[in-house]
């Protein structure tokens, strides 16, 4: 079956010729008409749209943001704060990045819209600190929404009055953890808060209730506003409603940026249609399809078990290729859509030198609170390297796994289970390269280091 | 501390952006940082009293995040990214190629002072790889001819730099 074509409905401008960052422009292409639309709409009825259209986050764990905002304590009589989660840091993920420096007033639109709707008079984006033009971007729109009373005192006189910042992170991975985020915007080190009690929604930002989204699920909202949520469900699947930005990285011809309706597409389409395949004389071996915490896929195994279409129970029985990129289908098969950072390896990559990659980066960005995540992230690294580096033992792979192991549920955020899916899952689809690694490497050295 | 006038405006209007002043120490630390080039025991000190919070405070902050320094850097800051993406796609000869260009290792200044190279993790633009942020610039697809032309236009401008 053919791929589907792209619905940009969030990047219904990136890369337009002639499209800028600048204020005149989005007024020129309807700009802040669906803003103005809802300041003259009740609160609830917005919240009431989001609802309805079924909108799950799209930073990664994929909850629902209508019940996100449902659960914001409103009798506390403390203000609400909304942060924008603009610390777009898991490996494979890029398509803030895009929103950020080519359409920032699509996100200042629907995080007003936001504001408006959870009534809250202060916002933040806060910006990962290797970003410094997207946030000189960022304030320069600001300012020029302030200028234009899009942002700040009584907003269109509408009486509704709400200020934006642009807060800058400073290279610490864990500042995408909402509560790590929280910390680190009051000017602490980020690590983050245990739930319960610390839920943002009641307990946040100077212990106030907070709303933290990511930059592309708020501008979802707008389009939602503009719509309405009934129609929103129409596009993508049901529960798995909207467009999806998959960023694709790694051994594929055409890596790049992709919307389409959510569950519309399949693994295969999106890799050998859309992404052109593998690059030439070669196959691919395996792909991570959610950010790098989510667990591989490996290329020739098969999927099977039951699943509900509509009220009944179909069997499936799916490749790779066949998996339809959405939420619950991803975590059905055991791993998940995450983020959408789709990262491709192929028949040159050896799985351990892989993994020693991603072991590097979780060991580094581990907060350090928990002692399994801080020294179980650091061994897994340690373990890896030396399998590369030094010398590789067949026990190796056991040893691995029991690290892995002892991590997830015993930590205080889910960086714990972010650093242990792909040791396990690595082992799990590779278990073969790992026990015949020390052979591997004096007979196949590695076509691109990794380590 | 001597920061700039312009430094110090700055740094008064951000603490009026959050309604508790510790929040505003990322903020500062970036500006001190982009100022003087580097923060100094004297300048954690400083934003300690400015933010009337206890230095430690500050210090912990500056140990936590891995953009701020605590020693002075080249005039030019070569990040290239180290994480799986730009890996596959070439992402350690390029640091690799950096170093030879440059005669230093990852973390060091180079011996004329110019440029420190640092392997970085994820800079968010996975499907660019390999990618290098040269002080605020973002390069993409970064491959050994890109890598030698970015270095001799670091070279040509340091040339033409008068001597410190």
């Amino acid at each position: 079956m053919p791929a589907p074509v792209q619905r940009r409905l969030i990047f219904a401008h990136i890369d337009e010729p002639g499209y800028t960052n600048d204020l005149p422009c989005y007024l020129q292409h309807g700009g802040y008409a669906v803003m103005k639309k809802a300041l003259a709409r009740k609160p609830e009825e917005l919240i009431d749209e989001v609802k309805k259209s079924g909108l799950r986050g799209r930073g990664g764990a994929g909850f629902s943001c209508g019940l996100k905002w449902t659960l914001v304590d409103r009798k506390s009589g403390k203000p609400i704060y909304l942060i924008v989660n603009a610390d777009e840091s898991e490996p494979g993920t890029f398509k803030d990045r895009y929103i950020i420096h080519q359409d920032p007033h699509q996100l200042i639109e629907g995080t007003m819209i936001s504001c408006f709707a959870n009534n809250v008079k202060q916002a933040y984006i806060y910006i990962r600190g290797e970003m410094p033009h997207g946030a000189r971007i960022l304030e320069k729109a600001i300012q020029e929404a302030r200028a234009a009373n899009l942002v700040g005192k009584n907003i269109l006189g509408s009486n509704y009055s709400c200020d934006l910042f642009v807060h800058r992170g400073a290279g610490a991975y864990i500042c995408g953890e909402e509560t790590g985020l929280i910390e680190s915007l009051e000017g602490k080190r980020a690590n983050p808060r245990i739930k319960p009690p610390y839920f943002p929604a009641v307990l946040g930002l100077y212990q106030c209730p907070t709303i933290v989204n990511n930059v592309e699920t708020l501008c979802h909202v707008k389009h939602i506003v503009d719509m309405g949520g009934e129609a929103y469900t129409k596009i993508g699947t049901p529960n798995n409603t909207g467009t999806r930005i998959f960023c694709v990285s790694g051994h594929v011809q055409r890596p790049g940026y992709y919307e389409f309706e959510a569950g519309r597409i399949t693994m295969g389409q999106l890799l050998n249609e859309v992404c052109g395949g593998p690059r030439p004389g070669r196959t691919f071996k395996a792909v991570i399809p959610g950010g790098s915490s989510a667990k591989i896929m490996r290329f020739g195994e098969r999927y099977k078990g039951k699943r509900k279409v509509g009220a009944e129970l179909v069997d499936y029985d799916w490749g790779v290729e066949d998996v339809p990129m959405d939420f619950d289908s991803l975590g059905m098969i055991g791993t998940m859509g995450g983020s959408g950072g789709v990262i491709v390896m192929d028949d040159s990559v050896n799985m351990v030198e892989a993994l020693a990659n991603i072991n590097a980066f979780y060991s580094h960005e581990s907060c350090g609170q928990c002692t399994p995540c801080r020294e179980g992230s650091l061994w897994m690294k340690k373990i890896t390297s030396r399998m590369v580096h030094g010398e590789a033992r067949e026990q190796d792979a056991a040893l691995l796994k029991n690290v892995a192991d002892q991590i997830p549920g015993r930590t205080i955020c889910a960086f714990g289970e972010a650093c242990s899916w792909p040791t396990q899952s690595f082992l799990a689809k590779f278990g073969d390269e790992f026990k015949g690694y020390a052979e591997a490497k004096k007979t196949k050295p590695a076509a691109m280091p990794l380590i | 501390m001597n920061l700039k006038p312009a430094t110090l405006k700055q740094i008064d209007e951000v603490i009026t952006h959050y309604p508790v002043k510790r929040s505003a120490t990322l903020p500062l630390l970036h500006l001190v940082q982009e100022d003087a080039g580097w923060i100094s025991t004297e300048a954690i000190e400083w934003v300690a009293a400015k933010l009337e919070l206890p230095p430690i405070n500050i210090y912990e902050v500056v140990t936590f995040y891995p953009m701020f320094r605590q020693k002075p850097i080249g005039r030019r800051h070569i990040k290239v990214c180290r994480t799986l993406s730009c890996a596959l796609t070439g992402g350690y000869k390029v640091c690799e190629q950096f170093q030879q260009e440059f005669g230093c290792r990852p973390g060091e200044v180079s011996a004329d002072g110019e440029v420190t190279i640092e392997f970085v993790e994820c800079l968010a633009s996975c499907g660019s790889g390999p990618v290098v942020l040269i002080d605020d610039d973002l390069h993409e697809r970064v491959d050994a001819a890109k890598v030698k032309a970015l270095s001799d236009q670091i070279k040509t401008a340091a040339q033409g730099r008068p001597a410190t």
